[in-house]
């Protein structure tokens, strides 16, 4: 049994891996590819992690697997965080399906920020 | 089944690493050329993984893909003036006497692998000499699981010796070069960067149980993948990011760079002294067997206190780099 749901959390974790890895071959710009992959990465590797960890001979190796998968899901956001962060300030701007809103945008950089609250 | 997934993921890695290397040559900043090395870096240590040589991946991680990293960026930071390779001369063809030499020399090599063995291969004239013994041998002669440490710090103590005096040497080479230099614009994050509160206060969490990781790999270096070289760029990674983390000036402040140069010395000179002891014990340079009172046991303190001193020469020779890259203008 706990095999048989250790196969289906990996075939379920690679299908999420493969359509980052789609996302980050489609999509149209630096941050829809970073959310692409990073989103989907974390998510794809708890699901192969999972797998693993029942199908883990010992209790060591659970216990390896387990600080794995704590570290990727602290650390692979954080990068994904550093890499939008710092294309952000050296001055990449997101892209806009119409070259009107980007021109919006541009015009007016305060546009993105929330109204306050009346 | 297994054989062919192995064969798709050498073949796949190989040719990233062929893709990263084209990349390298390619590419017209240096800026570039470092993150595609830590690509390179990175696809290098897995395949090694592929080869079972986890210990030899686990240091390509630690220094190809981490520190030599950092380094290579704080220097191009260090330069004022970013060196691009010349626009005109970017699509330009080489000159045909330097294809011809390179493409002779490439012929020559891959007929120079026609004549050596299968890769793998156990008739390959390399196992049939000390391998064999060192496999089989070691668990009774040196009393340590991980073979590779026996081999690194016993039966070869002498060329890693020198690989600890060499690691010394160049980073002495680099700090006197740099020495007294210092800058005017720091190498630590933008003021925007560091106001970043996630990146600090995650990372500021993660160094602690780096630096206990890198204990455990250079104190478990006997028993598992690991040991001095490993364990010292990990703790300087560790240190490194906390360096950058905190304002330039702090890390000078905190960690003294005359005894950073102190402790590089140290560790040679901790790993010599080993060698002497046996000496004095009545054995020879770097014969363990005889520190203690049962062979093994000599070997194990032996191991343990080599081991020592080359992480310590490791790790401060990597944080005295680092450190001499970010001097503080005075």
């Amino acid at each position: 049994m706990p095999d048989l749901l250790a196969r289906v959390f990996m075939v379920a974790g690679a299908l999420v891996v493969l359509i980052g890895a789609l996302g980050l071959i489609r999509l149209p710009d630096f941050f829809t590819r970073l959310h692409a992959a990073s989103v989907v990465d974390t998510l794809g590797l708890w699901l192969l992690m999972a797998g693993l960890i029942l199908l883990s001979p010992s209790w060591v190796v659970t216990f390896k697997l387990v600080l794995i998968l704590a570290l990727v899901f602290v650390l692979s956001p954080l990068s994904a965080h550093v890499l939008a962060r710092s294309a952000l300030s050296s001055g990449l701007r997101p892209w806009y399906r119409h070259e009107r809103t980007r021109r919006l945008r541009a015009d007016k950089p305060k546009a993105d920020k929330p109204q306050s609250m009346p | 089944m297994i054989e062919f997934i192995n064969a798709a993921a050498d073949i796949v890695l190989l040719a990233l690493l062929l893709a990263s290397a084209v990349m390298i040559l390619r590419s017209a900043s240096p800026l570039s050329v470092v993150v595609i090395s830590t690509i390179y870096s990175l696809t290098i240590c897995m395949l090694f993984v592929v080869m079972d040589a986890v210990d030899v991946a686990f240091t390509e991680a630690a220094v190809g893909a981490g520190i030599s990293g950092v380094l290579m960026l704080s220097v191009i930071k260090r330069v004022d003036e970013p060196v691009s390779r010349n626009a005109a001369n970017e699509n330009a063809w080489p000159s045909p006497l330097a294809l011809l030499c390179a493409a002779g020399l490439g012929i020559m090599l891959i007929a120079g692998t026609l004549d050596m063995p299968l890769y793998g291969d156990p008739g390959a004239p390399v196992h049939q000499h000390l391998v064999s013994r060192y496999l089989f041998e070691s668990k009774i002669e040196i009393g340590i699981p991980n073979t590779v440490t026996s081999v690194l710090a016993s039966y070869r103590g002498y060329d890693t010796l020198g690989e600890v005096v060499v690691i010394f040497t160049a980073g002495t080479a680099v700090l006197i070069l740099l020495a007294g230099v210092t800058q005017a614009s720091p190498v630590s994050p933008r003021p925007g960067f560091m106001a970043a509160p996630v990146i600090r206060r995650v990372l500021l969490r993660i160094v602690p149980l780096v630096l206990l990781f890198a204990l455990y790999v250079q104190f478990h270096g006997d028993y598992g993948p690991g040991g001095g070289f490993q364990a010292g760029v990990i703790f300087a990674a560790g240190v490194i990011t906390w360096g950058l983390l905190s304002r330039t000036g702090t890390m000078q402040s905190i960690i003294s760079e005359r005894w950073t140069l102190f402790a590089m010395g140290a560790g040679v000179l901790l790993y010599g002294l080993t060698g002497i002891a046996g000496m004095f014990a009545g054995g020879q340079f770097l014969n363990y067997s005889v520190l203690a009172k049962s062979p093994t046991a000599g070997q194990h303190a032996g191991i343990l206190m080599i081991e020592f001193g080359v992480g310590v020469t490791v790790a401060f020779t990597m944080i005295s780099l680092f450190m001499s890259f970010n001097r503080e203008e005075p």
